[in-house]
C-alpha cells in the first residue's frame, strides 16, 4: 500500500491497463452478483458467434449475421442491463461448442436459460435435441412430436426465434423435401452444420457405422 | 437505463481512470476505478434514460478518491478530528469535467503532485485549504500557494476558461 504522493506526472490511459481493470470488473462484479448478462464473442467455423449466459444458464447464442449489437440490446432489454464482456461463466459452453465444431461432441450439457421464450416456441425449441446428431427431421414431423401435427409454420418460427442455435439444434430441421431451408445463421451455415454432423458420425460416403 | 453496460465501460473507462489518476496514485487510482465502476453498475438499471452518463460517472469517481483521501488523512492524523470524520459537503461547484472538456483532466494529471492533489481536492472536490492543508500536509498558506502554483499551469497548458476561483479565496 503506497501512501506516498505520486512524484511523476499521471499516465494516460492505455488499452493494456484498460483491459486488466475491465477483467477485474468484471471478476468483482461476478462475485458480487451483479453480473447478470456475461458475454464473449468467438471464432468458429460459421462465423463469428455471440454467446451470453446469466448465473442460471446459456441464454443467448447469436451468428454475426443476426447482429451482435441487436442481440446484446435484447438481452439488456429482456434480461438485465447488467451486461459484460468476458469472465469465466463462458468457458464451459465455449469449450463444448470447440469440441462440437471439431466434431468430438455430439450433445451439449451446459444449462441453458430459456426465458427469452415461452409458450409453444419453448415446447419446440425444447423437443429439438430429440433429432439425433447426424439426423434431420422436417418442420411437420416436429410438429407431430409436439402434439401439433398442423402447427408446422409455428415450428418454422420457433426455430428461427431459436434464442441458443448449436445448443438446442434447430438446423437439423429442414423442408420435407429434404433440402435444409432457412437458418437463422445463415443458409450455408445450416448446410456446414449438417455436413459437419454427417461426416462426424460416419454417415457420409457410404461410410458405415457400427 | 436499458442499454448494456459493456458500452459505458468502453466509453467512459478512459475518462474515468485519468479522473481518479489526477486525484490518486497507482494502485488506488486502479481501485478507485474498479469500485466506481462496480458501484455504478449497481445502480445502472434504475439510472434514468435522460441522464449524463459522463457527468454521473465522474461524479461517483471523485467522491470515491475523496473519500479515500479522506480515510488516508484519517489515519495520518493521530487524534481524531471530528471536522475530517464529518467532511465537508461536496459541492460540485466546479463544471462536470465529463460535460465539458476532457483535456481538463489530462491537464491535471500532468501536474506536479502535490500541485495536482490541492488542485483536485479544492477546486474539484470543493474542500477549504484548512482540511485540504490537512490531508496533503503542511499548512493552509502552503497548500493555498500550490493551489495558485497549479492553477497558473492549468491556464497556461490548458486555457484560461473558468479558473478564476482561486481568487475570491
Amino acid at each position: 500500500m503506497t501512501t506516498a504522493p505520486q512524484a511523476a506526472p499521471a499516465a494516460e490511459p492505455d488499452g493494456r491497463t484498460l483491459a486488466l481493470l475491465h477483467a477485474d470488473l468484471v471478476e468483482r462484479a461476478a462475485r458480487d452478483g451483479l453480473l447478470d448478462v456475461a458475454y464473449r464473442v468467438v471464432d468458429s467455423p460459421v462465423g463469428s458467434l455471440l454467446v451470453a449466459a446469466g448465473e442460471r444458464g446459456v441464454l443467448r447464442v447469436a451468428f454475426d449475421v443476426q447482429g451482435h449489437d441487436a442481440a446484446l440490446q435484447e438481452l439488456a432489454a429482456h434480461v438485465s442491463p447488467r451486461v459484460l464482456a468476458g469472465g469465466r461463466r463462458l468457458d464451459p459452453v465455449l469449450r463444448e461448442l470447440d469440441e462440437y465444431f471439431a466434431g468430438r461432441r455430439r450433445t451439449f450439457d451446459v444449462p441453458v436459460d430459456l426465458r427469452l421464450l415461452t409458450g409453444f416456441r419453448r415446447e419446440v425449441v425444447l423437443s429439438l435435441p430429440d433429432v439425433p446428431y447426424g439426423a434431420t427431421a422436417s418442420y411437420a414431423q416436429v410438429a407431430a412430436a409436439t402434439g401439433r401435427p398442423a402447427a408446422v409454420r409455428a415450428v418454422g418460427t420457433a426455430c428461427a426465434r431459436n434464442p441458443v442455435p448449436l445448443l438446442l439444434p434447430c438446423h437439423r430441421v429442414v423442408r420435407s423435401d429434404g433440402t435444409p431451408g432457412r437458418y437463422a445463421g445463415g443458409d450455408a451455415a445450416k448446410t456446414t452444420l449438417l455436413a459437419l454432423e454427417r461426416a462426424a458420425a460416419g454417415l457420409d460416403g457410404g461410410g458405415g457405422r457400427a | 437505463m436499458t442499454g448494456p453496460f459493456e458500452d459505458v465501460v468502453r466509453a467512459h473507462g478512459p475518462t474515468v481512470l485519468r479522473v481518479c489518476r489526477a486525484m490518486l496514485a497507482g494502485r488506488d487510482a486502479d481501485d478507485a476505478w474498479s469500485e466506481t465502476f462496480l458501484s455504478a453498475l449497481r445502480a445502472w438499471p434504475e439510472l434514468s434514460a435522460d441522464a449524463n452518463v459522463e457527468a454521473w460517472l465522474v461524479t461517483i469517481a471523485r467522491r470515491r478518491c475523496l473519500d479515500e483521501l479522506r480515510r488516508r488523512a484519517r489515519h495520518a492524523v493521530p487524534v481524531e478530528d471530528p471536522a475530517l470524520t464529518t467532511g465537508a459537503a461536496l459541492v460540485a461547484r466546479a463544471d462536470e469535467p465529463g460535460a465539458r472538456d476532457l483535456d481538463l483532466w489530462r491537464a491535471v494529471g500532468a501536474l506536479p503532485a502535490k500541485q495536482r492533489r490541492v488542485v483536485v481536492l479544492h477546486h474539484l472536490g470543493g474542500l477549504p485549504y484548512a482540511e485540504v492543508a490537512a490531508m496533503v500536509g503542511g499548512t493552509d498558506a502552503a497548500a493555498r500557494r500550490a493551489g495558485a502554483d497549479g492553477v497558473a499551469t492549468l491556464r497556461r497548458t490548458y486555457g484560461a476558461a473558468g479558473t478564476d476561483e482561486e481568487d475570491a479565496r
